[in-house]
C-alpha cells in the first residue's frame, strides 16, 4: 500500500504552515466557549438543592479531569503512530502534550481537594476517583522525567512513546483495581455521579466548558508544537526564512 | 555487473545537534575492504552503527542487496558479525563460555570449533580462565576468536586492532585479506595504516568529507 | 529457537552464581525494611499483624526495585545488549530469558523467604500458602513491569531514582491485588478471586512485555 499521504501528514513544514490556520481557528472558538461557559456555569446556573453553590467547581474540575484521561490516550496513540509509522510529529505531540496533561491532573486534582473540603469534611480523602488521578498524575512525571534525563530527543521520544504505551496498558487495570480497593476499604456514602439527575442549565453550561477546555488543549498543544518543530528543524531552510520572517515582524 | 551488497544513498548523520557527515553515498561489493579513517568525533563508529542498523539515520537511506534495511532487518542481522568497541566479553565467564554464546547467536559452535578458534588468536591454555583475569589484548583476542569460527560474509568491526600486539596486528590483517578474498566484506575503522592490503580495499576519510 | 533460550538462560545463571553477593543484597535489602516498621510503629502483636500484608508487598515491591536497577547496566557497558539486537534472534525472546534467569534466582529467593519474615511480624501460619502463592504470582509481573523501566533507563548516568518513578505507578495493580489477598486470607476470607487476577495479570505480562522491553532496549542502545 502507498503510505506517502501519512507521511505528507508527518512533513514539518506542512505541518507548520497548516497549524497557523487551525491555531488561529481553536484559540477563538477555546476564548468563546471558557468564557461564556464560565461566566453561565458561576452566576446563572441554579444552586445544587445539596451542595449549595459549592458545586460550581465542577465547571472546572470536570473539564480538566476529562482532559488529563483523553490526553494520556492521545499520547499513548501518538506514541503508537510514532513507533509504528517512524512518524517524527507524532512524537513530539506527545512529549509537548505530556506537560499539558500533567497540569490538568493537578488541576483536577486541586479543585477536587478544594470541593472535597465542605462535601466530605476533609482536603483529601482516599476517594476511589481522587487516587487514580494522583496515580495518573504519577504517571504524566514518569513520561517527563524520562524525556528530560535522555539528551538525544529522537531517543526520548521513543523512550516516552514506549512508556506511555505501557502505561496506557496499565491505566485500565489501575483503574479497575483502585475501583475494588476502594470499595474493600471504605464503602462509598457518597457519590457525585449526579449527572442523569442534572438539570439542563447545569449541563449546558459544563459541556460548554468541556469543549472549551479541549479547544484550549488543542491550541496550547500546537503552540507547543510548532515552537518545537521550529527547534529541531533550525538546520532547514525554510525555518531560517521563517525565522527570518518573524523577526521582520518585530522589528 | 553485480548490484552492491550494501549501498548509502546520501546519509546523513546527526549527534546532539551536531552534523557529523551528510551526502555520503557508498556502494560496497562482496569482496571488498572499507577502511573508515578520520579524526576523532568525525563519526566513523557512528557510520558504522548506522550500517549494523544499531542507529537510524537522520537523514538519506541505507540499502542491504537493493532493499531498504529497515525492511531486511533480518536478512542483515543472518549477514552480520558486528565487534564493537565494547565486544560483549563477560569479565566473570571463561573465554570458552563466551565464545561458545557469542557464536550461539548464529550458528551454535561445538567446543571443538572454539577451542581451534582460541588457539587461532593465540589463547592456547587460556580457554578456562575468567575473561577479567586476561590482559586488555588478550581480552580483544577472544573478541576476534569469533572471525576465526564459520561466521557470516559482513564483517563489521569498530577499531579491532587496538590493544593488540604487532604480531597480532599482521596476523589480523591477513586473516581480514583472506576473508575478503573468499567473498567476504570487511568494513573497519582504524588509524593504523594496513600493511596486507586485498585488491577491493578502499579508503573513505570521514575527515574530508566533514569539510 | 528455544536453544537460545535455555542457552542464554544457563549464562544468566552462570554470570549470577559467580556474583553471589548481588542475590543476597536485594534479599538484606527485603530483611532489614520489613525490620524498620516494628521500630517505627511499635511492637503491638495485633497491630503489626493487621499491617503485615501491605509491609510484605511493599518491601517485596522495593526490593524488587533495587534488584532490576542494574539488570542491563553490565551488558550495556560490555556491549552484549548490541550483539543481541544485531543478533537474527528475535529481542523479545532473549529478554524474556533474561529477566527470567534474574526472577529464578532473585525473585523465587525473595519469594521464599518472605514466610519467615512474615511470621516475625505475627502473620498466623494459616496464611502463609496464600503469602507465597500471592508472591509467586506477583514477582514475576513486578520483574518483567521493572525491565521495561530499566531497558528504558539502561543508557543513563544515574537511572536508579528514575527507575523508581517510572514503575512504581505501574506496579500499583499487583500491590492491592497480592495485599487484598493476604488480608482477606488474615480475615478468613477465600483469597481466590485475587489470586485468579494475579495469575491473569502475570500472563499479559509475560505476553507484552517482552516486546516493550525489547523496544526500550533498542532505543537505548541505539541512543
Amino acid at each position: 500500500m502507498n503510505w506517502t499521504w501519512f507521511h505528507k501528514l508527518g512533513s514539518p513544514k506542512w505541518f507548520y504552515e497548516i497549524s497557523s490556520l487551525w491555531l488561529r481557528g481553536l484559540s477563538v472558538a477555546a476564548i468563546l466557549l471558557i468564557l461564556v461557559g464560565t461566566v453561565w456555569g458561576l452566576a446563572f446556573a441554579p444552586p445544587d438543592y445539596q451542595q449549595g453553590n459549592s458545586f460550581r467547581i465542577i465547571y472546572i474540575h470536570v473539564p480538566a479531569a476529562f482532559l488529563a484521561q483523553s490526553c494520556y490516550l492521545m499520547m499513548a496513540v501518538a506514541g503508537l503512530v510514532g513507533l509504528v509509522w517512524k512518524m517524527k510529529l507524532a512524537d513530539v505531540a506527545l512529549q509537548q502534550a505530556a506537560p499539558i496533561g500533567a497540569w490538568m491532573t493537578f488541576i483536577a486534582l486541586l479543585t477536587g481537594a478544594v470541593w472535597g473540603k465542605p462535601t466530605w469534611g476533609a482536603w483529601w480523602v482516599w476517594d476511589a476517583r481522587l487516587t487514580s488521578m494522583l496515580i495518573l498524575l504519577f504517571l504524566y512525571f514518569g513520561v517527563i522525567a524520562l524525556g528530560q534525563a535522555i539528551t538525544n530527543r529522537d531517543s526520548a521520544a521513543k523512550a516516552c512513546a514506549v512508556l506511555a504505551l505501557v502505561g496506557a496498558v496499565n491505566i485500565p487495570i489501575i483503574k479497575y483495581s483502585v475501583d475494588w480497593w476502594n470499595t474493600l476499604h471504605q464503602p462509598a456514602t457518597f457519590t457525585v455521579t449526579g449527572k442523569a439527575s442534572m438539570a439542563p442549565e447545569m449541563w449546558l453550561p459544563l459541556l460548554l466548558m468541556v469543549l472549551g477546555f479541549y479547544c484550549f488543549f488543542g491550541a496550547v498543544l500546537l503552540l507547543r508544537m510548532r515552537l518545537e518543530v521550529l527547534r529541531r528543524e533550525a538546520r532547514t531552510s525554510w525555518v531560517k526564512a521563517e525565522m527570518s520572517r518573524l523577526l521582520e515582524k518585530v522589528r | 555487473m553485480t548490484s552492491p551488497f550494501l549501498e548509502t544513498q546520501s546519509l546523513a548523520c546527526e549527534r546532539d545537534w551536531r552534523l557529523l557527515f551528510e551526502h555520503l553515498d557508498l556502494q560496497l561489493l562482496p569482496g571488498q575492504m572499507l577502511q573508515i579513517s578520520g579524526p576523532n568525533g568525525s563519526g566513523k563508529t557512528s557510520l558504522l552503527r548506522l550500517l549494523c542498523g544499531l542507529m537510524q539515520p537522520t537523514a538519506g537511506e541505507i540499502l542491504l542487496q537493493g532493499q531498504p534495511l529497515h525492511t531486511q532487518r533480518h536478512a542483515l542481522a543472518r549477514n552480520l558479525l558486528w565487534i564493537g568497541h565494547a565486544a560483549g566479553i563477560k569479565g566473570l565467564l571463561t573465554a570458552e563460555e563466551n565464545l561458545l554464546w557469542l557464536s550461539a547467536l548464529h550458528v551454535t559452535q561445538d567446543r571443538e570449533a572454539i577451542w581451534q578458534a582460541l588457539a587461532a588468536v593465540g589463547l592456547r591454555g587460556f580457554e578456562d580462565v575468567p575473561c577479567h583475569t586476561l590482559s586488555a589484548g588478550q581480552q580483544r583476542r577472544v573478541a576476534l576468536a569469533r572471525l576465526y569460527l564459520p561466521a557470516p560474509p559482513l564483517w563489521i568491526l569498530d577499531e579491532p586492532f587496538t590493544a593488540l600486539d604487532k604480531h597480532g596486528v599482521a596476523q589480523l590483517e591477513r586473516h581480514l585479506a583472506s576473508h575478503c578474498e573468499q567473498g567476504g566484506l570487511v568494513i573497519l575503522t582504524t588509524h593504523h595504516n594496513l600493511q596486507d592490503k586485498p585488491a577491493g580495499y578502499r579508503e573513505l576519510d570521514l575527515g574530508q568529507i566533514a569539510a | 529457537m528455544s536453544n537460545v533460550f535455555t542457552l542464554l538462560l544457563k549464562r544468566e545463571a552462570r554470570l549470577l552464581c559467580r556474583r553471589p553477593a548481588e542475590l543476597a543484597n536485594p534479599l538484606v535489602f527485603f530483611a532489614i525494611v520489613i525490620a524498620l516498621f516494628p521500630l517505627a510503629v511499635g511492637p503491638e502483636t495485633q497491630l503489626l499483624q493487621t499491617l503485615s500484608p501491605g509491609l510484605i508487598w511493599v518491601a517485596a515491591l522495593l526490593a524488587v526495585l533495587l534488584s532490576l536497577d542494574g539488570l542491563f547496566r553490565s551488558d550495556f557497558e560490555d556491549g552484549s545488549l548490541e550483539q543481541w539486537v544485531v543478533s537474527p534472534h528475535p529481542l523479545p525472546l532473549l529478554v524474556l530469558a533474561k529477566v527470567c534467569a534474574h526472577w529464578l534466582f532473585s525473585g523465587l529467593a525473595l519469594v521464599l523467604l518472605a514466610p519467615l519474615l512474615a511470621l516475625m511480624l505475627g502473620l498466623p501460619g494459616r496464611c502463609v500458602p496464600v503469602l507465597l502463592l500471592s508472591l509467586l504470582l506477583g514477582t514475576p509481573i513486578l520483574s518483567l513491569l521493572g525491565a521495561v523501566g530499566a531497558a528504558l533507563t539502561v543508557g543513563l548516568k544515574r537511572g536508579g531514582l528514575l527507575l523508581a518513578l517510572l514503575i512504581l505507578p505501574l506496579y500499583i495493580p499487583v500491590l492491592i491485588l497480592g495485599s487484598g489477598a493476604m488480608q482477606a486470607a488474615l480475615q478468613g476470607l477465600p483469597a481466590v478471586g485475587q489470586l485468579f487476577w494475579l495469575g491473569s495479570l502475570t500472563a499479559l505480562a509475560v505476553t507484552l512485555t517482552p516486546f516493550a522491553i525489547a523496544a526500550g532496549l533498542t532505543i537505548s542502545v541505539g541512543e
